[in-house]
């Protein structure tokens, strides 16, 4: 019987391991699976290489991760959203790295190393810093770089209904990067709102199919990173 | 006789979107960059039909919500909430970004820091030492886009002028721009370099040249007196 359920958050993320690359859902707190990023706090895996397209907001969720250390190299494209305290001081400290990827790159590496796609080109970038030190090549009369495809040791994402099988639909546009990073890692673990009987979600509509997830939590009602912001909230809570 | 001293010389910033919207033809499929590109939705003409395209995972993009409406997980490329329009689409990264890398995207209209003669744009870095380097979906939508928009004051708020020979900051995208909608004039980057193809009421073309650090060519349609300016 396949079964992908987990009991518990902590049980969830146990085995992420200091310096696993481990990919984070979310474009902004919009798909950010807070819950299964608190967790990795209490579990303390540290020098992670995290995959987000930002760094996060105040001091929660991504942004609590990388505040309690756990984080040296930030692979995204855009670390500087509004509210985005914690990540700058530490770059600019030189206590974090960062790789900053154009963010349709940073899409189609991570689909790419999901799909076995070890490298591919691009015109994206061509004449520009990012650019710089990456092989180049001329088809059809236009520069392109070559970009390599991103896996990940795990991949923590969010999403709205899923059965035990790990068949996934998502809410709106915190479907973002979730379905790629699920291909990417080799261990995908999902915190879902719902969870339905397995044939309960109608094959057309399944978003992700469960091939590519490996854990399932459910969390009921996941908080929004914008709220706990509001609300002044850090973690781990002081 | 100088101009200089008059405040609101030139478009406002609804005036510049409002003059924007007017070149997005019926039909297309449009990229809103964040600030005055995101204002043009507001101003397409009546009777065109248009669909946006928000890069984190929706085409149909409708206006801000209600109070109260408010959204978390539905949301534009700038973080804010957004409504769908009846007939939208959600869809994963790498979709939204093939819908922009393979070119099936119509227009997309961009802010900038600095534009050169060529159509060279430079909008995400000023390479300040301390600056935290950030990209996002820029280099991106000009290199796929079909066609580059840009909307921009004509100088920087110190005065210097942001359409230049060669740009200084590091570069978004080269040869990528195709028209550049400022508070002055609109301006098409040709073979030739730049040409004023249309001026906001009460700036003359030496205004604009004076405040430009490129050449400026005057376009033909600006002989068309009766359709120059808009009105909002």
């Amino acid at each position: 019987m396949i079964d992908k359920r987990i009991d518990s958050l902590s049980a969830a993320v146990a085995d992420i391991f200091d310096g696993a690359t481990v990919m984070i859902g979310g474009f902004g707190e919009a798909g950010s699976p807070i819950e299964l990023i608190h967790a990795l706090i209490d579990q303390g895996a540290t020098n992670l290489t995290v995959v987000n397209n930002n760094t996060g907001s105040g001091h929660v969720g991504l942004s609590a991760l990388i505040e309690n250390g756990q984080v040296s190299k930030m692979i995204c494209s855009y670390p500087r959203t509004v509210g985005s305290k914690v990540f700058p001081k530490l770059y600019r400290s030189g206590q974090i790295e960062l790789e900053l990827v154009p963010q349709g790159t940073l899409a189609e590496r991570i689909r790419a190393g999901g799909a076995g796609i070890p490298a591919f080109y691009t015109a994206t970038s061509v004449n520009t810093p990012l650019a710089v030190g990456k092989e180049q090549r001329n088809f059809a009369g236009r520069d392109h770089v070559m970009e390599y495809g991103l896996k990940a040791d795990f991949a923590l994402i969010k999403c709205k209904c899923a059965d035990r099988y790990g068949n996934l639909t998502y809410n709106k546009t915190a479907r973002n990067f979730a379905p790629i990073m699920a291909m990417a890692a080799s261990t995908t673990v999902v915190q879902t709102s719902t969870l339905v009987d397995v044939g309960a979600i109608d094959p057309e509509v399944v978003i992700t199919p469960g091939i590519f997830i490996d854990r399932i939590i459910t969390i009921p009602e996941p908080a929004q990173e914008s709220m706990l912001v509001a609300a002044g909230r850090s973690y781990p809570c002081r | 006789m100088s101009l200089t001293n008059k405040p609101y010389l030139g478009w406002n910033r609804n005036e510049m979107a409002g003059r924007a919207a007017l070149d997005i033809p019926d039909g297309s499929y449009v990229n809103l960059g964040i600030g005055i590109p995101e204002m043009v939705a507001r101003y397409v003409p009546e009777g065109r039909e248009v669909i946006y395209h928000t890069e984190n995972g929706l085409l149909g993009m409708g206006p801000a919500p209600a109070v109260g409406e408010v959204d978390p997980e539905l949301i534009n490329a700038g973080k804010k909430a957004v409504t769908v329009i009846p007939g939208a689409s959600f869809f994963h990264h790498a979709d939204s970004f093939a819908m922009i890398r393979g070119q099936h995207i119509d227009i997309c209209v961009l802010g900038a820091m600095q534009v050169s003669e060529q159509g060279d744009l430079a909008n995400w870095s000023t390479d300040e030492p301390d600056a935290i380097p950030a990209v996002g979906g820029a280099m991106d939508l000009v290199a796929g886009v079909k066609i580059i928009y840009v909307i921009t004051q004509h100088c920087t708020k110190t005065g210097e002028p942001k359409l230049l020979k060669s740009c200084s900051y590091p570069l978004t995208g080269k040869a990528v721009v195709n028209r550049i909608y400022t508070d002055l004039a609109v301006i098409e980057v040709t073979p030739d370099g730049f040409e004023v193809v249309d001026l906001a009421p009460g700036v003359s073309f030496n205004y604009v040249q004076e405040r430009t650090g490129s050449k400026l060519q005057l376009g033909l349609q600006l002989t068309d007196v009766k359709n120059r300016h808009i009105r909002l």
